[in-house]
């Protein structure tokens, strides 16, 4: 049994954290995120959910105190963007490094300076080297939908990282669609419970978290984060295949849309991956032999599988909403590039667009492939849709 | 509106920080998905102020939809306040044969003189008088919708009606959200089009 209804993406996040119940949310209020908290206090003050919601004063207080309900053996969430997960930074990699399966929504915004509200991914991208695995959406559905897979990643016993959840700000976050959600049981039972491993609770086989570890085991708990990085791959698909025995809608390190034996892709990711489906769509329509593939598992990267399916492309176009501001490329883009090194022949070509919420249309996607088409190529970015 | 079979129907709605257009767009999109149809609605968020010119958009189709753009080719365009027009481009991107329903007590014959409209299909309805009579203040969104769904034909006046006896009867109350249902009636029966 499913439930239609008319949601944000903020209030499909809030659904996501009411189904899901965790036994500790601490956050911080900031825009666009605010909806998402401010629906979730409410079932928590109406009784619907039988969370601690604990308001902090500031984002970097809200990561601290899920790394400390986490250590003690809870299920905890929390949700944030732009400057408040800037604000977060050092507690990001405490989070992951004490191998804590913290869930967190990031409603993806640009950052300061100048102030901006409105979306880039500036504030994941930077943080993609974290210890936390990122998800991207496309839409509200996959707001859903991902957010429920998250916290079955994340707990599981060989990954226990804490995963972001990232859709893009107003675009997204504030645009009504239609959402089929799970019931509620069928969310708890597909989850499960929450059982930690070594609790901090547990005063009977007392555990320490976060002791001083210097040169004689420093790196050998780093080399085990990485390994928990490495086996989310598999857990990601496993969980994935689960949630599509479920829910019947069906998920993957990235979609294929009739990339499979284009001779022009693009990559791209988040929400104006649909707009760039919308132009394949045209394009396929008027004979043109282009495609999309686009990105959902950001972290763990999904390289080999990523080199399988570009390896007969002709030409590549990778398109980043987030500038590495490093005279090279972005984020998406450099990892694509050294992915596909010495295993591909194809051009790779770089787009930066929509920083700062700047819109994306279908025009400018087909300008993209007709670019591929032309053989329009230089080493560096090229900038679409800003005045130069 | 296009011919039907053609699945994707994207509306414009420009009105002023307040004056409900995006509820109406929100509300549009609720009711069109509780008919099992596909729908989209967003507003364009600019700096929020009461007053202000301000854009919220729905897309409506028998398919999900992929686009996560601004909309620039519009079906129809909602005018809930004429002192727009001049101010912003309300026609912007509206084709020859696209739809625009003005808040105004002229006819469509008079409204376009007095907008300067050339080409398209011309829609009145006195929004703003509705309002003040059913409502007691200038809050024309709902008028609005009723006179959309009635030239539109995208929605069912019926199910308009209960869903916003649905959706907004925790919220404002049973006695409001009837004189809103009082409005939405009035104004898909008073909806003037350039024959009548």
């Amino acid at each position: 049994m499913s439930t239609i209804l008319p949601l944000t993406g903020n209030e499909s996040g809030a659904e996501v954290m009411r189904q899901i119940a965790p036994d500790v949310v601490a956050a911080y209020p900031i825009t666009p995120q605010t909806e998402l908290m401010h629906r979730f206090a409410d079932y928590v003050a109406d009784g619907k959910v039988p969370t601690e919601l604990i308001l902090v004063e500031s984002e970097h207080s809200a990561m601290s105190a899920c790394v400390g309900a986490s250590a003690a053996g809870a299920r905890v969430m929390t949700a944030t963007s732009s400057q408040g997960m800037a604000l977060m930074w050092e507690i990001l990699y405490i989070a992951a490094a004490l191998r804590l399966p913290i869930v967190m929504p990031l409603v993806n915004r640009s950052l300061s300076a100048p102030i901006n509200i409105h979306c880039d991914h500036s504030d994941s991208m930077g943080a993609r080297d974290t210890g936390w695995l990122q998800l991207y959406c496309e839409n509200c559905q996959e707001i859903y939908d991902t957010g429920i897979q998250a916290m079955k990643i994340a707990e599981n016993k060989d990954v226990l990282l804490p995963v972001m959840v990232c859709y893009d700000g107003f675009i997204l976050s504030h645009t009504v669609e239609r959402v089929e959600l799970l019931e509620d049981h069928e969310v708890k039972g597909f989850i499960g419970e929450h059982i930690a491993d070594h609790p901090l609770l547990d005063v009977d086989n007392p555990v320490t978290y976060g002791p001083l570890d210097l040169q004689d085991f420093y790196f050998e708990h780093k080399r085990q984060e990485a390994e928990a990085m490495r086996n989310a791959k598999p857990v990601v698909l496993q969980v994935a295949e689960e949630y599509e025995v479920l829910s019947g809608r069906k998920y993957g390190l990235f979609e294929e849309y009739f990339s499979k034996d284009a001779e022009y892709i693009m990559v791209c990711l988040g929400s104006a991956a649909g707009t760039a489906k919308a132009a394949v769509d045209e394009l396929r329509a008027a004979g043109e032999n282009v495609g999309l593939l686009k990105l959902r598992v950001f972290r763990p990267f999904p390289a080999e599988e990523l080199v399988a399916a570009l390896a007969d492309a002709k030409r590549i176009a990778v398109m980043d909403r987030a500038d590495g501001v490093n005279s090279i490329g972005g984020p998406v883009f450099s990892e694509i590039r050294a992915a596909l090194y010495g295993r591909s022949s194809a051009k790779i070509s770089n787009y930066i667009y929509g920083l700062g919420g700047r819109d994306i249309d279908i025009e400018m996607m087909k300008s993209v492939f007709q670019d591929m088409k032309d053989g329009k190529y230089a080493e560096e970015a090229f900038y679409l849709g800003v005045r130069e | 509106m296009p011919e039907k079979g053609q699945d994707l129907i994207q509306l414009r709605w420009h009105s002023r920080g307040g004056q409900g257009a995006k509820t109406a767009a929100d509300f549009f999109t609720q009711v069109a998905i509780s008919e099992g149809k596909y729908s989209q609605a967003f507003p364009e968020y600019g700096p929020e102020r009461s007053g202000a010119p301000m854009r919220s958009y729905t897309r409506i189709s028998s398919e999900p939809i992929k686009l996560h753009s601004a909309v620039y080719k519009p079906d129809a365009v909602i005018i809930l306040d004429p002192t727009l027009v001049g101010t912003v481009n309300v026609w912007e991107g509206l084709s020859e044969e696209g739809e625009v329903v003005i808040n105004t007590r002229l006819t469509p014959q008079e409204a376009r003189k007095e907008f300067n409209i050339t080409g398209h299909k011309v829609f009145t309805i006195d929004a703003t008088g509705i309002a003040l009579d059913e409502l007691g203040r200038n809050i024309p969104n709902m008028p609005m919708v009723g006179a959309l769904v009635k030239v539109s034909g995208l929605l069912e006046l019926d199910h308009v009606i209960e869903g916003l006896r649905k959706t907004f009867s925790a919220k404002f109350g049973k006695e409001v959200v009837e004189k809103n249902v009082r409005a939405i009636n009035r104004a898909y029966k008073e909806v003037r089009t350039e024959d009548a």
